[in-house]
């Protein structure tokens, strides 16, 4: 029996055991929805196409599975571009589906017409135009397998609505034949036994460890090298909630804002064991100033990781994971205690700090907010000071707890992504901590969350300033500061309640423990809005240009 | 220092524009670029010329490999082989300069494909310096139109050294 591509679409994303759809309707994508109104496969309607792709972004990274985007052509799917790029960045799994002008068409700047494919080569790991409906099944099978394997990424299918409404034989591949896309899982055996070699030789290892822990689901295998060889751990951003926030061996982040105990620990190892990171520049600051005593082990699954911003000593390509558990039995425990009790001094030496006394600070709520909860906690962040707070200030002991807009730093993920996050992981406690800019770049998807009835709970942090603009003001440009106010925000818990949620203000120290106590324990969603001081920076900060082991108290 | 890659890519729409979007987007240098099919007509052959010191172009190598549309990437620069370039040329000749111009012809195996009141038109095939030479020994009779093709290349010897055939593809380390 004959069906449309739109149906056959849709019975692709049921054989790939897609559960829901993250979407936006609109002319061209209009057979993809009928075809969806027959299926078991559930459709979350966002308010803003951008939405859609932050959701299932924050929905692959909660659940380790690809998240799906359905939209429209032409202004649809330019609303996707930020969602799209920040997921290429970040390496997170997606499927994305855009409408498109029947194929007859293309070309002629038709009504809602845009060059879908060409705009997103920059920013997907791969893109298809449909141009013979009967290959989509193929795409799609292409599709999920090039955006879930390897590094993980975005893939892109623009779908002409003339294919769509094609009649196709339904047949989904079974395997797929990529000669150009061949990812390589196992590290090379001769490379893992230098590397054996090279931990073993060294005096002083730290262990940097990114997002691709995270994305490989490696805690157990990192958690196992760092107490076999008892070396120190530091993560990047992404790669928070890989380690347990409270072990022993655990430094915290590195980089820009990091703690100096981390910065000095790099600074002054003998072996650096990159895993799954990749020498951003918010990470290494002055590149040749960046553990320079060390030899390099960096192990990733993206060969042109490798070498890209700093030599490498044993280059590893490969799923950590599986390097990891190829590594493991050939170690040697190791006790030597002496670097980390240098370690641990610069840990105590050198301590986060803020001042506790006062008014109600925005580290202190993080700090709370990591009791209350244990640390169990599925925390997202938008992007700012408010950001940095959480990566510093929560101990994250279950491991992928952490979803943050990195490689992009795009204000407006925050919502949508704590919005997907708690839809693929319901039943567990999913917070957000954003930033009062940041909040109004998404809030209409609070429309989506009531709709949902997810209980996610919002932390606005509310310092009425674009709050990391006015510190990089204050830092380097003499405090001048300029288009950072945000006086003319609105209540927020007022609006929370206009959305049927359930709004609080949060005004003094006092209140913060009852209040977030309460808050957690609602059985829906809880807005709470917390009036801080714009005064307040991040600290400790490493000034343009300079070594990490040179950070400034800001 | 200049490298010659050879680049087998899936004969796909839009693999052009992928590559070369590559290169202005990384900004890498193309000296020249040359593209069309092989004897498979599912693939086609790119002849890309790249600008750059080793690190550059292992990144280059490492970045096209990510494009899923290239299928195997050789530097043959190394390499002994055999490489062409395609020119033609409408120079001026009007009836006193015509022999000259017919003479530097022989001289370089070019070719007068057209004839015109004051002008010939030549082809000629050669690596990239004959191709330079021609052009400069012509610049003074004044050169009204050229057109270059940028260069193919193929390694001597009986061995596909670039086919996907014969070789592994990506799963080198
Ligand atoms: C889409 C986008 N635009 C601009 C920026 C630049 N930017 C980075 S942090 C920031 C301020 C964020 O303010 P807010 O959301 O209130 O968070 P805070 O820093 O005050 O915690 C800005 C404007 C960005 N990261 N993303
Ligand atoms: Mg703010």
């Amino acid at each position: 029996m004959e069906i449309t591509a739109a149906q056959a679409l849709v019975q692709c994303l049921e054989k790939e055991q897609v559960e829901l759809v993250f979407g936006y309707p609109g002319g061209t994508i209009l057979p993809v929805y009928d075809a969806l109104h027959d299926s078991a496969i559930k459709h979350v309607l966002v308010r803003h196409e951008q939405g859609a792709v932050h959701a299932a972004d924050g929905y692959a990274r909660a659940t380790g599975r690809v998240g799906v985007v359905v939209a429209t052509s032409g202004p649809g799917a330019t609303n996707l571009v930020t969602g799209i790029a920040n997921a290429y960045m970040d390496s997170i799994p997606l499927v994305i589906i855009t409408g498109q002008v029947s194929t007859g068409m293309v070309g002629t700047d038709a009504f809602q017409e845009v060059d879908t494919t060409g705009i997103t080569i920059p920013i997907t790991k791969h893109n298809y135009l449909i141009k013979d409906a009967a290959q989509l099944p193929r795409m799609i099978k292409n599709a999920f397998y090039i955006a879930s394997t390897g590094r993980p990424g975005p893939v892109l299918i623009d779908l002409p609505k003339d294919m769509a409404e094609t009649k196709i034989k339904f047949y989904y591949p079974e395997t797929v034949h990529l000669r150009g896309y061949k990812p390589t899982f196992r590290g090379h055996p001769n490379q893992i036994s230098e590397a054996a070699k090279l931990i073993a030789q060294s005096e002083r290892p730290v262990i940097y460890a990114g997002g691709g822990i995270t994305s490989s689901r490696s805690s157990a295998e990192l958690l196992a090298l760092a107490e076999t060889i008892n070396a120190p751990v530091t993560n990047t951003l992404q790669g928070l909630s890989s380690f347990p926030g409270d072990h022993p061996l655990f430094l915290g982040m590195l980089g820009l804002h990091g703690t100096r105990a981390a910065n000095l620990a790099v600074t002054n190892c003998d072996l650096l064991i990159a895993l799954g990171a990749r020498f951003d520049d918010r990470v290494t600051g002055k590149i040749s100033e960046f553990a320079p005593q060390a030899g390099v082990i960096h192990v990733d699954v993206d060969p042109a990781e490798i070498g890209k911003n700093v030599p490498v000593h044993v280059p590893i390509v490969g799923d950590v994971k599986q390097v990891l558990q190829e590594l493991l039995p050939r170690l040697e425990k190791r006790t030597d205690p002496s670097w980390l009790e240098q370690v641990c001094t610069w840990k105590q030496e050198y301590p986060l700090r803020y001042e506790v006394e006062g008014a109600l600070k925005p580290q202190y709520v993080v700090e709370k907010l990591d009791e209350i909860t244990g640390g169990q906690a599925v925390v997202a962040t938008d992007v700012g000071q408010h950001q940095m707070w959480v990566a510093q200030y929560y101990r994250f002991r279950r491991a992928g707890g952490f979803i943050s807009s990195g490689g992009l730093g795009a204000m407006g993920f925050g919502l949508p992504a704590a919005m997907g996050a708690q839809i693929g992981l319901s039943g567990e406690q999913v917070i957000l901590v954003v930033g009062d800019g940041g909040f109004q770049m998404t809030m209409q998807e609070l429309g989506t969350i009531v709709e949902q009835q997810l209980p996610v709970k919002i932390i606005i942090f509310n310092n009425s300033v674009l709050g990391m603009v006015r510190q990089l003001q204050k830092v380097y440009y003499e405090g001048r500061y300029t288009a950072i106010d945000l006086k003319f925000n609105p209540d927020f818990a007022i609006l929370a309640q206009a959305y049927g949620i359930k709004g609080y203000t949060m005004r003094s120290k006092e209140e913060v423990d009852t209040l977030l106590s309460q808050a957690l324990a609602e059985p829906g969603p809880v807005l709470i809005n917390c009036l801080v001081s714009a005064e307040e920076r991040v600290s400790p900060m490493v000034l343009a240009g300079k070594s990490i082991s040179d950070a400034i108290d800001c | 220092m200049l490298h010659t890659l050879a680049v087998l890519v899936e004969n796909s729409p839009g693999v052009l524009a992928r590559v070369a979007g590559l290169f202005s987007r990384r900004g890498y240098n193309i000296d020249s670029l040359a593209v069309g099919r092989t004897e498979d007509p599912e693939v086609s052959r790119m002849t890309i010329v790249v600008d750059g010191d080793d690190r550059v172009l292992e990144q280059v190598t490492k970045q096209l490999h990510k494009l899923v549309d290239v299928i195997k990437i050789s530097d043959i620069t190394a390499d002994e082989y055999v490489d062409r370039e395609l020119v033609l040329i409408k120079v001026n000749a009007d009836h006193s300069q015509r022999v000259e111009v017919i003479q530097i012809c022989d001289v370089f195996r070019a070719r007068i494909v057209d004839l015109g009141r004051k002008t010939l038109t030549l082809e000629c095939t050669g690596n990239h310096g004959k191709i330079n030479a021609l052009e400069e020994t012509l610049r003074p009779y004044g050169i009204k139109e050229l057109v270059r093709t940028g260069k193919i290349a193929m390694v001597r010897g009986t061995k596909n050294n670039t086919g996907y055939q014969d070789i592994g593809t990506k799963e080198e380390n």
